[in-house]
């Protein structure tokens, strides 16, 4: 059996390799005005809210839920942050940004409560549960911002997207204390014991003695809350809040981070790791695609591919088809009644 | 006779008429033949997609690429007529295209068990990511048969009229609903949406079944699509973006159950007229913005899932019952 991380970290590295052959420069990173550039730190940046996104999904996923609200989300808290500031005297004072930033992030928690509120409390299922805010969020974000772009200039406000920390931009350093955070959590304490076990089976954790609807109710809460900072980073980058296209296709592209990273749509089992190089791998399939010069929608259809190829891979079906071919012996009852792994 | 797993049709239609009574009370000119045709002309295609979206739901899946389809069939569509090709083999070939799309995304579905949701999510990118292989701008139809299809008019009795789209989608309509209700497709697939592993056992053709929903929701979409392109005469990649949401929400709001094996043909033609009745209402209001229709669907969403949950839950102790 091979690491689970092979897969994802091969697809990384043949792309990087293709970039570097494309583009011998690919690799270089400058200094400049005390910044760092470089393509390699413009994935990392430019990838930040994906990364957010999917490693709340990530966990969400892993208890055999989904979220697909997170785009609206995303909307909704860059919506909210430059609305406050925009109404705000002085709008570079701190305390007026740090308000805002309040506001949004106590905002997209309570969307992640109404939706483990749906999925544990009501007991719909995850896909319905959260399109019903996917549908409604996008015009809660245009009623929050009256249809129109809103514009901000502060400064402040602009350091969490654009801002430059240690040579680095700012936004690497909140993805990564997020991704600590989660990691240690998960993996050094019980929760992602917990997570993985709900994932299951809900019914069987809750005779085990763990409480199966706090524990999804927490997962989509952290969900909220990481589409929430990825709005505020997402929304400050452009200084400019847009309810329309903020944060579009963006559960598509973080369900598809969190696959191509080796968690299974089955839940039960999660890959922090996995989902970060699963989103990096989408961040530089996007850069790469804008690099080669071909129009940048064409990613839709590579990214078709990769979410078939990898589904496939994942597919007890189709290697059974394949390694069916050698096998001798077939037992058809086995073949007619699936099995519900 | 009143049954009760009538219930929720009858709460879609009751939503209805009770929409469409207020609006008249409230507005002057709301009352009249003419609004309620409007809402079949301006929702001809979203009807289509809907009835194909509902045999998909009734059987345990979803279709999320029906919006990439519809665009997909605009572009093919505007890019061939430019070319000089004939209407008459355009639409028969866009609609094969579609047959066939859904019908793969069946087979991959049904043959390596992967998850119709993440399939048709992979088929929503390619369908978008090809209309943008073709062209990434807008293709103009000015083909002389796209035009005078947009402009017939088909007078009723009364001095009213519909599209060539509303014929067309209510054709499908009654075609549909003879196939959920009255063929052996139907049945199949109500079967499979209640219990696949029960009907494997039972010896129903689920293979088939399954891929003939995916196929039946394809045509529709691709059928869908060229009823868009009657509707916009062009090709656009970025037409019927979010149209899936628009017609789960309708499959919905018209009393499917989203786990399959339950639901009406019938509900999907209100749930679609719903929608467009409160896209009609709020442009009657005048003072409210379009982006409250997105709001308001998303309660009436909200509000139709519990009553399903409420409704399915007792439904199950009967049944635990019995």
């Amino acid at each position: 059996m091979k690491h689970h991380l092979f897969w994802p970290l091969t697809i990384l590295a043949l792309l990087l390799v293709f970039n570097l052959l494309y583009d011998p420069t690919f690799f270089s990173i400058k200094v400049r005005d005390g910044h760092l550039y470089g393509s390699l730190i413009d994935i990392l940046n430019f990838g930040a809210p994906l990364l957010l996104v999917s490693i709340g999904m990530t966990l969400v996923i892993a208890t055999k839920g989904i979220d697909l609200s997170v785009g609206s989300i995303v909307a909704i808290t860059g919506a909210m942050a430059c609305l406050t500031i925009s109404k705000g005297p002085d709008q570079n004072a701190l305390v007026l940004v740090a308000t805002a930033v309040g506001l949004s992030l106590v905002l997209s928690l309570a969307l992640g409560l109404w939706n483990g509120f749906l999925v544990a409390g009501v007991g719909i299922q995850p896909i319905i549960a959260t399109l019903i805010l996917m549908v409604a969020g996008r015009g809660v974000a245009q009623l929050i911002t009256s249809g129109q772009i809103i514009t901000v200039s502060s400064s402040s406000y602009k350091f969490i997207g654009a801002g430059v920390l240690f040579m680095l931009p700012f936004s690497i350093f909140i993805v990564a204390a997020v991704f600590a955070v989660a990691s240690l959590l998960t993996r050094k304490t019980a929760i992602g014991l917990f997570i993985e076990s709900v994932g299951n089976k809900p019914v069987a954790s809750r005779l085990a003695g763990i409480r199966a609807k706090s524990v999804m109710i927490a997962v989509y809460l952290f969900c909220g809350l990481c589409a929430g900072v990825a709005g505020l980073i997402l929304s400050s980058n452009v200084s400019s809040a847009d309810g329309n296209n903020a944060g579009l296709w963006y559960e598509l592209d973080a369900i598809l981070a969190v696959v191509i990273g080796g968690t299974s749509l089955n839940g039960g089992r999660f890959y922090l790791a996995g989902t970060v190089i699963g989103a990096l791998i989408i961040q530089t399939l996007t850069t790469t695609i804008y690099m080669i010069g071909v129009p940048p929608e064409i990613t839709l259809v590579v990214k078709a591919f990769v979410v078939l190829v990898v589904c496939l891979i994942q597919s007890e079906s189709f290697r059974k088809a394949i390694v069916g071919r050698w096998k001798t012996r077939r037992y058809p009852a086995e073949k007619e009644v699936a099995r519900h792994v | 006779m009143f049954k009760r797993q009538h219930l929720p049709i009858i709460v879609t239609l009751a939503l209805f008429v009770f929409m469409f009574i207020a609006g008249s009370f409230r507005y002057t000119g709301f009352f009249s033949t003419q609004v309620l045709l409007n809402l079949f002309i301006d929702n001809a295609f979203l009807l289509i997609v809907a009835i194909g979206m509902t045999f998909v739901i009734v059987s345990g899946g979803i279709d999320l690429s029906v919006g990439s389809v519809i665009a997909l069939t605009s572009m093919i569509s505007a890019s061939l007529l430019q070319e000089g090709w004939s209407p008459a083999a355009v639409i028969p070939l866009v609609l094969l295209l579609g047959s066939l799309f859904g019908s793969g995304m069946g087979a991959i579905i049904h043959y390596f068990k992967i998850q119709p949701f993440i399939v048709t999510l992979a088929g929503m990118f390619l369908a978008r990511g090809l209309c943008y292989v073709i062209s990434t701008n807008t293709i103009t139809i000015n083909n002389a048969f796209y035009t005078s299809v947009a402009q017939t008019k088909v007078y009723l009795p009364g001095g009213n009229f519909v599209s060539i789209s509303v014929i067309i989608a209510l054709l499908l309509f009654v075609l549909a609903f003879y196939a959920a209700h009255y063929t052996r497709f139907g049945r199949n697939t109500y079967a499979i949406g209640g219990n696949e592993q029960s009907a494997v056992l039972m010896g129903l053709p689920v293979a088939r079944t399954k891929i003939g929903v995916y196929l039946f929701s394809g045509f529709c979409s691709a059928l869908g699509g060229v009823v868009l392109t009657f509707y916009m005469l062009s090709g656009y990649g970025l037409h019927a973006i979010g149209m899936e949401l628009d017609a789960i929400a309708a499959v919905v709001i018209g009393g499917t159950l989203l786990t399959g094996g339950f639901g009406y043909v019938a509900g999907t033609l209100f749930g679609v007229l719903i929608q467009g009745a409160i896209q009609t209402i709020i442009s009657f209001e005048g003072t409210l913005s379009s982006w409250w229709t997105r709001i308001v669907i998303g309660l009436l969403l909200f509000l139709f899932i519990l009553l399903q949950r409420l409704f399915s839950s007792r439904q199950l102790l009967q049944k635990h019952r019995a």
